[in-house]
């Protein structure tokens, strides 16, 4: 008991942090970025759309090894794209808090799309022709009538979408590396007490992130519960 | 205002082809499930875009074709019911209909309407369509009926040109029907717009309307009053969708007799039979059991089948051995059962003579 006391006491919490404010602002970036793109890939025609897709849905169906390995690519200090950001801007993303962010919206960013994509998909589309014949503009259509009508998918969209980009291990470790309270979020810090032997301390973050998993859940279940109440049970 | 519709679009299977006027008062664009009539009216509404022609309401282009005109349906002014109604389900009653209202205004005269004023004017609305006290209710919490009024509501809310109405008590249920289609009339009265109305239901084109089209796959017909419509539909199709039960091809013999070739019985007329009659069509009630004054054609009733419906007798039969049957319908007089005479009475002016292609 006083061991665990102890390790409380002496736990470094800098990864809960650096994974919930990666988690964050990844959504944030990913809520805005997937409900645009599902838009945009809603109103295009089928063979654009079967393609795009394709290419917005991939760094779900990659290994997330795979997708950091393309983002280190990309962003290399010794590539064009990365060297320009440096030299010119100095943006640094490999190594970075940055690289944490970039990698785990990369790989959350489906889950979002895909969710707006089907929340969309199942508005009544008499629902927008009705608001166009009553002279709503369409901006003001899609947030008064489309994003409420798809509001519970959108919702749990966004929720899946912190659960993975707070989770996320694979490309974030190949970008970003694991740096201590730097980029070493909870599931980096997992893999690396477990590589010196300490399983204690693997223990407890495992535990931590199974209760915000948990809570995560529950949150999903009961906005989606709130989505039902409007649709006919069968 | 005057609308003046001239539009064709390839749909799956046929070409939407339909022209026709309406002033104001209801005019009804009949026809059967999938003819294209609701795509007619989502064309004019601008949700739907034809592949030509030409949409003019009170002098104002809404397409054409030949110009380039194409105004989306947030400047057309049309106020459309959908067979769903479509009410916005996040929203109450009332702010659907201050929706209606805030549309109206913002796209009119293109300034807000104060809060309060609007709040005020929906109130109004609302008490009009005696819904006040739905005013917080969602639309999942309406029944039918009421989701109707709360979509008309909606509707008047706009100050719409024109009403374009699709097959708005298709989902109600029939002792519901009667009462909404009084409010509905008397709405459309007051209003003094042109009202589209489409439906596939002859009861309510005669309850409702003033002129009525037919659109039969994809192609409209001409446009007549609605009672001339029942009386002389014209063509074969307007007799089916006017409910006309018995048709026949025809031969003409003489210039005011012919043959009924599906019956095979010759009947005659008191005009002239014009040259293009290819079919004739004669209502189940036209036939009488005893002889009245212009019975000029009798019948013979062959094989006669008994249906009891809830206020008459079905009698199926035939005219002549080994001809197609013919329904006649009489008033339910004696519980027993109708009296089946040997010979039934035709009035020849109940003969209707239409056009149609030969089949």
């Amino acid at each position: 008991m006083s061991e665990l006391l102890s390790l409380l006491q002496k736990a470094d919490w800098s990864p809960l942090f650096i994974s919930l404010k990666t988690g964050i602002v990844a959504t944030v970036i990913c809520f805005f970025l997937g409900v645009f793109t599902a838009r945009k890939v809603l109103k295009a025609g089928p063979k654009v759309r079967a393609l795009a897709d394709g290419i917005l849905t991939l760094p779900m169906v990659l290994p997330p090894t795979a997708s950091g390995f393309l983002l280190l690519l990309i962003f290399s200090l010794r590539r064009p794209l990365g060297q320009t950001l440096y030299e010119s801007f100095g943006i640094r993303v490999v190594q970075t808090w940055l690289g944490c962010i970039i990698a785990a919206s990369v790989i959350a960013f489906p889950l979002m799309y895909r969710n707006a994509r089907a929340a969309f998909e199942q508005v009544d589309v008499n629902l927008v022709y009705a608001a166009r014949t009553l002279g709503m503009s369409e901006t003001k259509i899609f947030w008064k009538v489309i994003l409420p009508a798809a509001g519970p998918g959108v919702v749990s969209g966004t929720i899946l979408t912190f659960a993975r980009a707070l989770g996320e291990y694979g490309a974030t470790s190949m970008l970003a590396g694991n740096i201590p309270g730097k980029t070493a979020t909870i599931s980096q810090k997992i893999a690396m007490v477990i590589q010196d032997g300490n399983y204690a301390a693997a223990g407890f973050w495992v535990v931590i992130i199974l209760l915000i998993a948990f809570f995560i859940i529950v949150l999903m279940n009961l906005v989606s519960a709130r989505g039902m109440k409007q649709v006919k049970r069968y | 205002m005057h609308l003046y519709v001239k539009i064709k679009k390839k749909l799956a299977g046929f070409v939407l082809d339909v022209e026709f006027e309406a002033a104001e008062g209801v005019f009804a664009l009949l026809g059967s499930s999938g003819c294209g009539k609701s795509m007619t009216l989502k064309c004019i509404a601008g949700i739907e875009r034809p592949d030509e022609g030409r949409i003019e309401l009170g002098g104002r282009v809404l397409f054409d074709s030949d110009r380039r005109i194409n105004l989306p349906p947030q400047k057309r002014h049309a106020g459309y019911l959908f067979q769903d109604y479509a009410l916005f389900p996040n929203m109450t009653v009332l702010e659907n209909v201050q929706a209606g209202l805030a549309g109206a205004v913002s796209q009119r005269t293109k300034k807000r309407m104060e809060k309060r004023e609007m709040a005020l004017e929906a109130g109004r609305i609302l008490s009009r369509f005696h819904i006040d006290d739905l005013a917080d209710r969602f639309p999942d919490r309406l029944s039918g009926g009421q989701k109707q009024r709360a979509a008309m509501a909606r509707l008047i809310a706009q100050d719409p040109e024109i009403i374009l109405l699709d097959e708005p008590f298709s989902a109600l249920d029939s002792s519901l029907r009667w009462q909404l289609e009084q409010e509905m009339r008397s709405t459309l009265r007051s209003m003094k717009k042109p009202a589209i109305f489409v439906t596939h239901n002859r009861d309510e084109v005669f309850h409702m309307a003033d002129t009525v089209c037919c659109i039969e796959a994809g192609k409209s017909g001409r446009v007549t009053s609605v009672r001339s419509f029942f009386e002389d539909p014209g063509t074969r199709e307007a007799a089916i969708l006017s409910g006309c039960k018995n048709l026949s091809a025809v031969e003409i013999l003489g210039p005011s007799r012919l043959r009924a070739v599906d019956w095979g019985v010759e009947l005659y007329l008191r005009k002239e039979i014009p040259p293009d009659t290819r079919y004739i069509g004669i209502r189940a009630h036209a036939f009488t059991a005893a002889k009245e004054e212009g019975s000029d054609n009798s019948l013979p009733l062959l094989g006669a089948e008994v249906l009891e419906d809830l206020f008459e007798w079905t009698i199926s039969f035939r005219a002549s051995p080994g001809g197609g049957t013919l329904q006649w319908k009489t008033a339910k007089t004696e519980a027993a059962g109708p009296s089946l005479p040997e010979r039934l009475y035709l009035d020849s002016g109940k003969i209707m003579l239409l056009k149609g292609e030969q089949r």
